[in-house]
């Protein structure tokens, strides 16, 4: 198929109307803006539904609502109003209902900058809400990937009845390239899919079926709980990861996202000066790929320099979950809207590679 | 091979089209690997606007270099914040209808084009990005002329009545590009 130059933004809600999405509510945020401008326009091309709510708060309960149909539904915003949109989310964990959101990060706490940042990792991968509910969280750090991985987080989403979480940030969210889309699911596979969740989705009255779906109750909370917990212990397969050039490393960077892709035009640099430099990028954060960092060789590697968009760290925690003491890990960071430099990975790396 | 662009000036004076329609020409006309990468303050007139075009045989990795092959400065705010990221040895194109102090830096070539004026004599002060645009490919090759011109046209698709004034200008642009390559070739 032809490759088109896409913004992150309009692949990724190209991608989400090709996976079935027919229904979006959405606020205003930069820098996200481009995703609900582009369901806007294309969402009556495809007979969904658009919907520009008077908040983020009442646009995660819209799409709580639209998804309970069977309707396959998003919503997207930016870091503060990811925030907003947290009790939405948890309520969908609760009831089982499976959404697609996407964080097109920005920096923070708080309003922070409209400036590209990664300061939501620890939100994103351990706690969207109250309750403790776990999601599946997708990195993506090239724009291909963005759609992939939307195309991709639709079937999750509804295979799982959880929410899915589509970590972007303000570069991916900006920046424009080749892009080659997923083909365009018919009308009459969208019907098959809405098919499929007839054992729960609300169909109306007409349908004659008395269903009711809670997000909590009086009873039977632990026993949901359990099997919330069950469902998430069957996510091992759902790990995705690139091992990058990790074979004869001696420094293994640990990055994912925009600052991966830095990262990697980094190593090359390093490797042509003889810098025997590998990284793991965890594609999904959650579940969150321990094994690659479990089956390196500690006789080798002498050091794992953890690389984001963060001030204080985030993504350090799991990494050293995964390293679990057996080399020092340090950090390269940067945060508040400074985008991760080449230069400074390099400078990072030869600073700890013959200590 | 990967080279790598960046136009920065004012709000408004068509910064952002002149990388995109660089990026556009790259994506329809070569294999080549692209990215295009904006940044702007919360702004929508005024301010600062810049943005990063890589080209590249690889996969792109950092879409915005911490030293730049060539810098397109707009205006002198631009060029007091981004002198340093030129590579020794890279190209600074300079409008120089606004900016009128002297480059501090002599590892570097400059090509200055007073754009702003020129684009004021063609009788519309807004096609000074696409002479501008001329002036980079025509010194530099990286594309050749004929595709970038076919993406200015295609970009005005729905606005005919505006191609030959961006045509002239683009030529205009493309002429000064040249004329100063066969210079600098002369004085080597």
């Amino acid at each position: 198929m032809a490759k088109k130059f896409m913004k992150g933004c309009e692949a990724i809600a190209e991608a989400a109307v090709r996976s079935g999405c027919r229904f979006f509510a959405g606020y205003p945020i930069t820098p996200q803006n481009e995703i609900p401008e582009y369901f806007a326009r294309r969402m009556p091309e495809v007979g969904g539904s658009f919907v520009q709510g008077e908040s983020e708060i009442a646009s995660i309960n819209m799409v709580y609502g639209a998804a309970q149909t069977g309707v396959r539904s998003m919503t997207s915003s930016s870091s503060c109003g990811i925030s907003l949109k947290s009790e939405g989310v948890s309520f969908c964990a609760s009831a089982r209902i499976p959404i697609v959101y996407c964080n097109v990060a920005r920096g923070g706490p708080g309003i922070g900058a409209i400036q590209p940042a990664q300061q939501d990792y620890m939100q994103a991968t351990k706690a969207s809400g109250n309750g403790g509910f776990r999601m599946i969280v997708l990195a993506p750090a090239t724009v291909q990937e963005a759609v992939d991985m939307t195309y991709e987080a639709f079937d999750l989403a509804q295979r799982d009845r959880n929410p899915v979480l589509i970590l972007a940030d303000g570069v991916l969210g900006t920046i424009m390239e080749p892009v080659e889309l997923p083909p365009m699911r018919s009308d009459e596979e969208l019907r098959k899919l809405r098919e499929e969740t007839k054992d729960w989705a609300l169909r109306g009255h007409k349908a004659g079926e008395k269903k009711l779906i809670l997000p909590g109750g009086w009873q039977g909370q632990e026993d949901r709980c359990k099997a919330n917990a069950a469902m998430y212990d069957t996510w091992e397969k759902d790990i995705q990861v690139e091992e990058f050039l990790t074979e004869d490393a001696r420094v293994v960077i640990a990055a994912y996202g925009v600052s991966a892709r830095v990262a990697k035009s980094a190593i090359r640099l390093l490797r042509k000066e003889g810098y025997q430099v590998g990284m793991i990028r965890p594609k999904t954060v959650s579940p969150f790929p321990y094994q690659s960092f479990d089956k390196l060789d500690y006789g080798r590697v002498k050091a794992i320099l953890d690389v984001e968009m963060s001030i204080p760290a985030q993504l350090v925690y799991d990494v050293e979950l995964g390293v679990k003491g057996r080399c020092k890990v340090h950090t390269c960071l940067r945060s508040g809207g400074e985008i991760m430099g080449r230069e400074y990975i390099v400078n990072a790396v030869k600073e700890i590679y013959n200590v | 091979m990967e080279r790598n662009l960046m136009a920065a000036g004012f709000g408004g004076q068509g910064v952002m089209m002149m990388g995109k329609l660089l990026a556009y020409s790259t994506f329809s006309a070569t294999d080549k690997n692209v990215t295009f990468f904006p940044s702007y303050g919360a702004e929508q007139r005024g301010g600062t606007a810049n943005c990063y075009v890589v080209i590249s045989d690889n996969e792109v990795g950092a879409p915005l270099g911490d030293v730049m092959d060539d810098l397109i400065v707009m205006n002198e705010a631009s060029l007091n914040k981004f002198l340093y990221k030129v590579k020794p040895g890279g190209l600074l194109f300079i409008n120089s209808s606004i900016v009128k102090k002297p480059v501090e830096r002599d590892d570097i070539t400059v090509i200055p084009a007073p754009v702003t004026e020129l684009a004021m004599e063609l009788g519309n002060a807004k096609v000074l990005n696409v002479i501008m645009l001329g002036v980079y490919v025509g010194y530099t090759e990286v594309l050749p002329e004929e595709v970038v011109y076919e993406t200015v046209k295609g970009q005005l698709a729905k606005k005919p009545k505006l191609i030959p004034l961006n045509e002239k200008a683009f030529r205009l642009g493309t002429k000064i590009g040249q004329e100063a390559r066969k210079d600098r070739k002369g004085l080597v």
